[in-house]
C-alpha cells in the first residue's frame, strides 16, 4: 500500500509523452485498474464462497442465499467435522502435517546438501549427473506414481506411511535451485578461509554455509511443502487404509460419499477451508523468502 | 567426523603435498556425504521405478486359457504399446489433453503476463493487495480448488447458476461442450497468480535505463510493455509456458473429481486417468506401464523440444 503512494508521483510521466491529453491517461489508468480489479475478484470470490459456505448447515447450503449471515453454524460444522467417522478428519490432518512438514524439512535438507555439493565440489561425471537432475525436474511426480506403486508393491511397502513419505522427499527442482543459490550466497572465499583455519569440510557446511543458505533453504522448503500438501495422485495410488490418508485424499473420498449421503457436503466444505489454513499461514510468515526464491528461479 | 581428522594431523604442515592430499580426501568424503542421500533417492524413486515400468511394459501375464495353469509372465515385446496406441479411449484421452493444452497454456501465460505488465506499469492502486489476492489460489490445494469450483458448477448449490437463472439464462457448466472449458477455468484459477508473480519478479529485475530510454524515445505504456519489456523477459515466458505445458499433460485431479459429478467426464478422460483406470480398475499393469512410459516419453520430448527451440531463438536473437 505504501509502495503505491510512493510510485504514483513518478509514474504519470511513464507512457504519457507530452503529446497526449490527460484524459486518455485517465482512461488507460482506469481500464488497467478495472482489469486487475476483476482478476482479483475472480481469484477472491470462490475462496470467499468457501468461507461463507462453511458457516452454513446442510439445508442452508442448498437452500438460501449463501452470502447471507442468516444461519451461522460454523462452530457446529467444525465439531461435526472432527466427530465424523470416529475423528477421521483429525487423523488426516495429522498425516498431512507429517507428510508435508517433516517431508519438506527432510527433503530440503537433502536437496540443499546436494545442490551445495554440485556447486562447490568437482567430481567425475558431475555435469552428466546434474543433467539427470534436470531431467528429474522435467518429469512430473504423477508420471512416476504408477512405476513407484509397482516397485512398492514388489517390496511390500504399498499401503504404508513410507510409500508416500519416501517418494515426496525427492525434489530435483530443489537441487537445481540450491545449486543456483549456493553459487550466489556462499562465496568460495569463505570455504577457502575455513579450510585455512583447519575446519573440516562438513563442519564448514553445517556451521557456516548452511547458515548463509538460510533464505534459500526456506525457499526450497516452501516449494516442497506446497507440493506435498497438494499431492493427490501418489497417495491415491499407494494407500487404501483410510487412517493413512492425507487431507487431499480424505476430502476426495468424502466428496464421493456426498453424492450418496449429502450430510457429507458441509463437512467437505468446512474440511476444505481448514485444509487451506496451514499453507496460507506458511506463505504469510515466510513471504520474503519465497519472493527471493522466485526471482532467483526466473533470472536463470 | 571432521574433528578427528584435525586431531589426526596435529603437526603443522611439514609435508605440503601430504596435507593437500589429506585435504582433498576430506573434500571427496564431504562431497560424497552431501550427495549420497539425494543420489539414493534419485535411484530409488526415479531410475528404478522408470526402469521397472519399462520392463513391465514389455511383459504381460499370459491368459491364453489353454490349461497351462495361466498367469505365466511372458515377453510380449511391444504388444502392450500397440494395445495402448490402438485403444480408442486412450486416443480420445490424448485428444482431450491436446485440446486442453491448446486452450489452457496460452490462456494462463498471456493472462499472467498481462496482469504482471499491468502491475508493473505503475498505474495500479493497491498493488500489494491486488498481488496478494491474485496469489491466494496458489495456497489452495488442487483438489480443494476442484471441490470449490465443482460446487460452483453444481445446479442447486451454485450461486453463479442461481444468478444466471434470475436473468433467465440457463447455463450448464458440466455439459458436453462446456466441461473442458470448466476444467480449464479451475486450472487457470489456480495457476494465474503464481505465474503472474514469476513474471512480475522478472519485470522488477529489468534494467531501469532501458525503460528510461524507451520513454525518451516516446514509446507509450502499451508499446513499452509489448516491444521492450516482454522480449527481455522472454526466458521467463518460455519457462512458465513449458512448466504449464508439462503440468497440463498430467491433468488428473480436477477431472477425477468431476468424474463423480457428470457423465461427460468418463473414467479415462485424461492420460493419467487412463493409467489409473488400467492399473486399478482393469488390473492390467502391462497396459498401465506402457501408457506411463508413453506419457513419460511425450513429456520429456516436449520439454526437450521447447528448451532447444528457445535456446536456438535465444542464439539467433543475439
Amino acid at each position: 500500500m505504501t509502495t503505491t503512494t510512493a510510485t504514483t508521483p513518478t509514474t504519470p510521466a511513464l507512457g504519457t509523452p507530452r503529446g497526449r491529453s490527460s484524459g486518455s491517461r485517465l482512461t488507460s489508468r482506469s481500464i488497467a485498474n478495472v482489469v486487475v480489479g476483476l482478476a482479483a475478484l475472480y481469484t477472491l470470490l470462490p475462496t470467499l464462497w468457501l468461507l461463507m459456505a462453511s458457516t452454513k448447515n446442510a439445508d442452508a447450503l442448498f437452500g438460501s442465499d449463501i452470502f447471507s449471515f442468516g444461519d451461522f453454524s460454523f462452530a457446529r460444522n467444525v465439531s461435526d467435522l472432527f466427530a465424523m467417522d470416529g475423528g477421521l478428519y483429525g487423523e488426516w490432518y495429522v498425516n498431512s502435517l507429517l507428510y508435508a512438514v517433516v517431508g519438506a524439512l527432510v527433503g530440503s535438507m537433502i536437496s540443499v546438501a546436494a545442490g551445495y555439493a554440485f556447486d562447490k565440489y568437482e567430481f567425475p561425471h558431475k555435469e552428466k549427473l546434474f543433467g539427470l537432475v534436470l531431467t528429474g525436474v522435467m518429469v512430473p511426480p504423477t508420471v512416476l506414481a504408477l512405476p513407484l506403486y509397482l516397485v512398492a508393491s514388489g517390496i511390500g511397502l504399498v499401503n504404508t506411511f513410507w510409500a508416500v513419505f519416501i517418494p515426496v522427499l525427492f525434489n530435483p527442482f530443489g537441487v537445481y535451485l540450491a545449486r543456483l543459490l549456493s553459487s550466489g550466497y556462499v562465496p568460495n572465499e569463505v570455504l577457502e578461509a575455513s579450510r585455512v583455519d583447519g575446519a573440516g569440510e562438513l563442519q564448514t557446511y553445517f556451521r557456516v554455509s548452511l547458515r548463509m543458505l538460510g533464505p534459500g533453504f526456506v525457499t526450497v522448503f516452501l516449494f516442497q511443502l506446497t507440493a506435498i500438501w497438494n499431492n493427490f495422485f501418489l497417495p491415491m495410488v499407494m494407500l487404501s487404509d483410510q487412517h493413512l490418508y492425507p487431507l487431499s485424499l480424505g476430502l476426495y473420498t468424502w466428496n464421493s460419499a456426498a453424492t450418496v449421503s449429502p450430510e457429507y457436503y458441509p463437512l467437505v466444505v468446512i474440511g476444505s477451508l481448514l485444509a487451506v489454513v496451514p499453507l496460507i499461514v506458511a506463505f504469510i510468515t515466510l513471504q520474503r523468502y519465497w519472493k527471493s526464491g522466485l526471482t532467483a528461479g526466473s533470472v536463470k | 567426523m571432521s574433528s578427528d581428522t584435525r586431531t589426526a594431523t596435529p603437526p603443522p604442515p611439514t609435508d605440503p603435498t601430504r596435507t593437500r592430499r589429506a585435504g582433498r580426501r576430506q573434500q571427496t568424503l564431504a562431497c560424497v556425504t552431501l550427495l549420497a542421500p539425494f543420489t539414493a533417492l534419485l535411484v530409488a524413486v526415479f531410475l528404478v521405478p522408470v526402469g521397472y515400468a519399462i520392463g513391465l511394459s514389455l511383459f504381460s501375464e499370459d491368459h491364453d486359457g489353454l490349461g497351462f495353469g495361466g498367469g505365466e509372465t511372458v515377453f510380449t515385446g511391444l504388444r502392450s504399446y500397440l494395445a495402448v496406441l490402438s485403444d480408442p479411449s486412450f486416443l480420445s484421452g490424448f485428444g482431450a489433453i491436446a485440446l486442453y493444452c491448446v486452450i489452457f497454456v496460452p490462456t494462463v501465460v498471456i493472462g499472467a503476463l498481462a496482469l504482471a505488465l499491468l502491475l508493473d506499469s505503475g498505474l495500479i492502486r493497491l498493488r500489494r493487495t491486488a498481488q496478494m489476492l491474485l496469489y491466494l489460489p496458489h495456497a489452495v490445494p488442487g483438489i480443494i480448488a476442484a471441490v470449490i469450483w465443482l460446487y460452483l458448477y453444481t445446479p442447486g448449490l451454485s450461486p453463479v447458476i442461481k444468478l444466471f437463472a434470475e436473468a433467465d439464462v440457463t447455463i450448464d457448466f458440466l455439459g458436453l461442450h462446456t466441461v473442458l472449458p470448466s476444467i480449464v477455468n479451475i486450472a487457470l484459477w489456480s495457476g494465474l497468480g503464481y505465474n503472474m508473480v514469476i513474471f512480475y519478479a522478472a519485470l522488477q529485475a529489468l534494467p531501469r535505463e532501458v525503460l528510461e530510454a524507451a520513454r525518451i524515445d516516446g514509446a507509450g505504456g502499451v508499446r513499452t510493455a509489448l516491444l521492450v519489456k516482454v522480449p527481455i523477459i522472454r526466458g521467463s515466458v518460455v519457462m512458465v509456458g513449458m512448466f504449464s505445458l508439462i503440468g497440463a499433460l498430467q491433468l488428473f485431479t480436477e477431472p477425477m473429481l468431476m468424474n463423480q459429478a457428470t457423465p461427460m467426464v468418463n473414467s479415462r478422460f485424461t492420460l493419467n486417468m487412463y493409467i489409473y483406470d488400467a492399473a486399478f480398475r482393469r488390473n492390467n499393469y502391462g497396459l498401465a506401464s506402457a501408457a506411463s512410459v508413453i506419457l513419460l516419453v511425450v513429456t520429456c520430448a516436449l520439454s526437450f523440444a521447447v528448451t532447444r527451440w528457445a535456446g536456438r531463438r535465444e542464439r539467433s536473437a543475439k
